[in-house]
């Protein structure tokens, strides 16, 4: 298919993706943080999981102080005696784990729902929509708490309760944007030629009610690790020994009046560099793959 | 119009009773309220009375009914650690948190939309990637954690604002309100911008993406083709066909300021309902938390039924018949 | 712009600072936990007591170390092993300007039977099963069998005005029409969640606050508390978080006040039953057989954890190791008991000796959001097992959660602290490791159901015994007995904190009550 002088639509998207410097380096940071991420167990000095290598007595270190064992923490160590580099290692590996295990799903769901209300109307958007309602309106710390105490403590249990809590934001909002779609021409024509409905509304619907979503959706990534962080400042997160970015920022909480600056910046950072690094792809990509963009 | 919103009114009734069900059956899962609400002296038999009292001792469809029957008669129960009603106790709160919400969002939305429509105007202009960058910051930190950087560098080191709390308030028609008074409204500039953050980042972003869409579209090609001046083809043209995501995400946002500001409450001690959800999860205190719940419910279908309508006005190809639901 | 901007800030602070300087007369107090109500009835929570304590006064009242000294009685004493009589303060009058008497105490021990809440009273006013007043200013009280602790109970209940409180809701206190107390404060306002204002009653019967107005501001979260210390907002808080004690320490603007707490933090080991559900062996698999039975190796846990290095590390030198159920000076006390001392040698042999050469694995509890540190408590103990073979999870729950499971025992090794709010040691020893027993209310938190008949006996001695030695005695031989066969593992005492901007002087409690008339401009 491929002419001359047409490229492959890959290489355009790369071509066009490296127009913009600051994504590139966006990209390179993510890449960075995701080999680390993916390989904390073998780049971090200690394993700060395992309470046998953790000693009370190395704790609340000052960056470059040595543990007892000679050690260096780098970044200085928590308040179990945490070495925070490891920490902050293991702990961006279930923060985006986490991060977008939930916000997949949750858009995943959001968009079948919400695509479904908005074609079929009548009672099975009714249904819909006031579940959609209720979801909203029951408070994700009820929600998380519920989920604590029947299912236990764990990160599949954090993952549910970010599902839970998320999805029917995207559903509305999908079927907020389908509304106005599904009156438009292409779609009636569509309709008029008989084409299959989940054809009509995966191939036609879908793309076109995607863009601002997409936008919502980086965001959310950011805003479901950010929650996971709040819940753990509420008590309500991941398991205290397997601390994630999130969890490692709710301890330091505590610290932040009493100069034991380390515990929460630097997890602080890690998720700031995080998240900027994501969007900053996120945008660029957004902007090439639109079609509407493209002069 | 008059069918859709009594249809919407009866929806609103089942979905209503549907939650109390499940925050019933919610509460009962999370643990029993006596045994987090009762004095450590009491003894066994002293529980067990003080159970009877609360009426726990029966099984929960039982106490599912009482409570339904007196929810009927406009009684949702009476607080367990108050002892008042906890209607009474939620709308007392109420002012605060509505206070502080609305002022949160219209932070967000008059910095919001101005900054997203320059920035998707511009999108390669200096200041437009400012605001984007910016704008990262606004949700990739946790609330708590900028909420309280905001009391260290504000109240504690340069001494502006006072740290939490609501300060003097004015009643205005009965209610009590903190905007009237300087004193008040220095107390309520920190915790609104600490809850306005995330709003803003998101709508600077939504409507960003939406304007750069927009501007590049044959009506917006064609108004300016016509010399038609650049202020009013944003701000009529382009900001009508952008509105309708972002009315959502306003009504969404909205809502959740309003039912979720816990976080934002308990850093800066403000009195609201926000507050008052956690201390009551913390203890179990039932009643509270249905009464809460189920207005929260309310108010969501309402915020909802009105960004339906306003779909409409927006955009007359969304009719209402359509969108019974 | 900036320049603009900068000005009107400082405009700003300006006009805020001129609001905030008080005059010398008010106290702003800076609370850590949520008071739910005004009636000093309706739910028995220390927040809540401590607020009606100041509007209202008690027939006995605690000292800072929980002794007690004469309240709105003068004295009290027995007439026979059952019945007690309580002289009156004369001449004590209601903030509405009406007389105290008699009458008014015996509608103070009716109202708490009559209110239907949670959290109530009730426990103090139970075993009175007659009351009599004898003149106006004498009331006897008459309990069905021989009960030394009515004058402990009677310095919890709090004397309410039989006029203003008569048929009052708690709506009714919280709006102040029926909070008309004798204290040393009069109610002046109270915004839920926000603050309660009071103003000082000219009129006090005892040493008369040094404030015309105090405020109590409700900051629960604990580094926005300090900053609205450090900030002036607020000029005394309580409870410093121990993350904040040493740079608060350094502060010059800052007084401390600090004591030790009645508050003990221990482990309960379930250590009854045949079978322990958090217990397995080294990989994993549950463990048939309940090593906790075995004395030794409940031992070997105290050994093992180290409670110096808990107060120095996680506590920030704000605790005290524990070794018994109080700390010194508390009615009650054993002399012969000291802190276990930290021995991870002598643990792992005592595992060995008990038949558990490779240890096996355990799950602790604790709670999160409930004790000063809780949930690094837990990791604490749980990194000191670990290095005696013991493989250690740790899973933390917010107290609501955790209460209601610990209390259905469905816990291995549990977290508990235990404020002796009482003063003495009857209560500690029947709440938490007499056996469980309902009709006796026996073991109401014996979470690890341990049972020791020979301690049993002492204690049931003990709480019918009137003569003041004698009881002391024998509850020194009950609280002996249990530590002795690790019924318990306590692990520290809290310690009491306040702070305050420098020039202002407290003493601090040991009930961590925070009473605005006790705060004096510093000599």
């Amino acid at each position: 298919m491929n002419g001359p002088g047409v490229e492959s639509p890959f290489k355009r998207v790369a071509a066009d993706f490296a127009e913009s410097r600051l994504a590139l380096a966006g990209l390179a940071t993510l890449i960075l943080i995701l080999i680390v991420a993916i390989g904390a167990p073998l780049v971090s000095p200690q394993n700060p999981y395992n309470l046998a290598q953790l000693d009370i007595m190395d704790s609340k270190m000052a960056p470059g102080g040595q543990s007892l064992d000679g050690m260096t923490f780098w970044l200085g160590s928590d308040d179990q005696g945490r070495d925070m580099l490891s920490a902050i290692f293991y702990g961006l590996r279930i923060s985006l784990g986490v991060g977008t295990l939930a916000t997949v799903c949750a858009l995943a769901i959001g968009l079948v729902v919400g695509l479904v209300a908005a074609w079929f109307g009548g009672w099975v958007e009714a249904v819909i929509m006031r579940l959609v309602d209720l979801q909203l309106s029951f408070p994700s710390i009820l929600i998380a708490l519920v989920l604590l105490a029947s299912l236990g403590q764990g990160v599949d249990k954090i993952v549910i309760a970010l599902i839970t809590v998320q999805w029917a934001y995207y559903a509305r909002t999908v079927r907020g944007a389908a509304l106005v779609e599904r009156n438009k021409e292409y779609i009636e024509a569509a309709t008029c030629l008989a084409l299959p409905t989940h054809r009509i509304l995966f191939r036609h619907l879908l793309p076109n009610v995607l863009p601002p979503l997409i936008v919502i959706a980086t965001v959310q990534v950011a805003h479901a690790i950010a929650l996971e962080a709040t819940l753990s400042f509420l008590g309500l997160g991941m398991p205290i020994t397997s601390p994630s970015l999130g969890l490692l920022i709710a301890n330091g909480f505590t610290h932040l009046m009493s100069g034991k600056y380390w515990i929460s910046l630097y997890p602080g950072l890690a998720l700031l560099i995080t998240i900027v690094s994501i969007n900053l792809v996120g945008d660029q990509l957004r902007d090439v793959l639109n079609p509407r963009l493209q002069k | 119009m008059l069918v859709f919103i009594i249809r919407r009114i009866l929806q609103s009734v089942i979905a209503l009773l549907v939650m109390s069900v499940l925050i019933f059956v919610g509460v009962f899962a999370i643990g029993n309220p006596i045994d987090i609400l009762i004095n450590p002296q009491a003894d066994q038999a002293e529980i067990a009375r003080a159970t009877a009292a609360l009426g726990l001792d029966k099984p929960m469809w039982v106490q599912y009914w009482d409570f339904l029957r007196h929810a009927l008669a406009g009684d949702l129960g009476r607080s367990f650690s108050h002892n008042i009603p906890a209607v009474q106790l939620i709308f007392e709160r109420m002012p605060a948190t509505l206070e502080l919400a609305l002022c949160a969002m219209l932070f967000a939305i008059l910095l919001g939309i101005p900054l997203g429509l320059v920035a998707g105007m511009k999108p390669d202009a200096w200041f437009s990637k400012t605001i984007m960058a910016g704008s990262i910051l606004g949700f990739s930190l946790p609330t708590f954690w900028v909420g309280l950087m905001l009391i260290m560098l504000f109240s504690v080191s340069l001494g502006w604002l006072p740290s939490t709390g609501r300060g003097n308030t004015t009643l205005l028609f009965g209610v009590p309100v903190s905007f009237l008074s300087w004193d008040g409204v220095t107390h309520l500039m920190m915790p609104a911008l600490n809850l306005a953050l995330f709003k803003l980042s998101l709508l600077i972003r939504l409507t960003r993406a939406g304007t750069r869409e927009a501007m590049l579209q044959d009506y917006v090609k064609f108004a300016r083709a016509k010399g038609l001046p650049m202020r009013r083809i944003v701000g009529v043209h382009v900001l009508k066909n952008i509105l309708i995501p972002i009315v959502t995400v306003i009504g969404l946002e909205f809502g959740s300021v309003i039912a979720f500001a816990i976080v934002t409450e308990t850093i800066f001690a403000w009195p609201g309902m926000g507050k008052l959800l956690i201390d009551s999860i913390n203890v179990l205190d039932r009643p509270v938390i249905v009464a809460y719940v189920l207005i929260i419910v309310g108010m969501f279908v309402f915020i909802n039924l009105l960004v339906d309508i306003l779909y409409s006005l927006l955009d007359p190809r969304v009719r209402l018949a359509e969108a019974r639901a | 712009m900036i320049a603009r901007l900068l000005s009107a800030f400082a405009l700003l602070a300006i006009c805020f600072s001129s609001i905030t300087i008080a005059s010398a007369a008010e106290l702003v107090v800076g609370l850590g936990a949520d008071v739910t109500s005004i009636d000093p009835h309706s739910n028995n929570a220390a927040p809540n007591n401590s607020i009606a304590e100041q509007i209202f006064n008690k027939l006995i009242e605690n000292d800072a170390r929980q002794n007690q000294k004469p309240g709105l009685a003068e004295s009290w004493r027995t007439v026979d092993d059952l019945t007690w009589e309580f002289k009156l303060r004369r001449g004590v009058k209601f903030h509405d300007g009406s007389d105290f008497t008699a009458a008014d105490v015996a509608f103070s021990i009716e109202r708490p039977t009559i209110l239907s809440s949670p959290g109530g009273f009730t426990i103090f006013t139970r075993s009175i099963v007659e009351k009599t007043i004898v003149d106006p200013y004498t009331i006897r009280l008459k309990t069905a069998t021989p009960y030394p602790n009515l004058p402990t109970d009677m310095s919890g209940l709090i004397i309410v005005s039989s006029k203003a409180a008569k048929g009052a809701t708690s709506a009714d206190f919280d709006s102040g029409k029926a909070t008309i107390g004798t204290g040393p404060w009069k109610f002046v306002r109270y915004v839920k969640g926000d603050r309660i204002e009071l103003a000082r009653n000219d009129n006090y019967w005892g040493t008369k606050p040094a404030w015309d107005k105090v405020t109590f501001r409700l900051i629960t979260s604990d580094p926005s508390r300090i900053a609205a210390l450090l900030s002036g907002d607020v000029q005394m808080i309580e409870v410093i978080p121990p993350a904040d004690y040493a740079k608060l320490k350094n502060n010059k603007d800052i007084a401390i006040f600090t004591t030790v707490s009645n508050r003990m933090i221990h482990l309960h080991l379930d250590s009854s039953r045949d079978k322990s559900p958090f217990i397995t062996d080294r990989a994993g698999k549950p463990l048939e057989k309940n090593p906790f039975k075995d004395a030794r190796v409940r031992k070997a846990f105290s050994k093992a954890i180290n409670r110096n290095a808990i107060v120095e590390r996680v506590m920030e030198g704000l605790a005290i190791p524990a070794g018994q159920l109080m700390p010194a000076g508390f009615f009650g006390e054993s002399p012969n008991l000291k802190p276990e001392s930290f021995d991870a040698e002598g643990a792992k042999k005592l595992l060995a000796e008990a038949g558990y050469p490779d240890g096996f694995g355990i799950t602790l509890h604790g709670p999160n959001n409930r004790y000063v540190n809780d949930d690094q408590i837990v990791q604490a103990v749980a990194q000191m097992l670990s290095r005696i073979g013991i493989a250690t999870k740790v899973e933390t729950l917010p107290m609501s959660v955790y209460v209601s499971r610990a209390n259905k025992l469905e816990f291995s090794a549990a977290l508990l602290g235990w404020g002796v709010s009482t003063g003495e040691a009857t209560y500690p020893l029947r709440s938490l490791v007499a056996t469980y027993n309902r009709d006796k209310g026996f073991g109401t938190w014996n979470w690890g159901r341990y049972s020791n008949p020979q301690m049993d006996a002492l204690l049931e001695q003990g709480l019918a015994t009137v003569d003041n030695p004698r009881r002391e005695k024998l509850l020194q031989q009950a609280t002996d007995l249990v530590i002795n066969d690790y019924g318990i593992i306590p692990l520290h005492y809290q310690v009491n904190t306040w702070a305050a901007r420098k020039g202002l002087a407290y003493t601090p409690r040991t009930d961590e009550r925070t009473y605005a008339h006790e705060v004096r401009q510093a000599p």
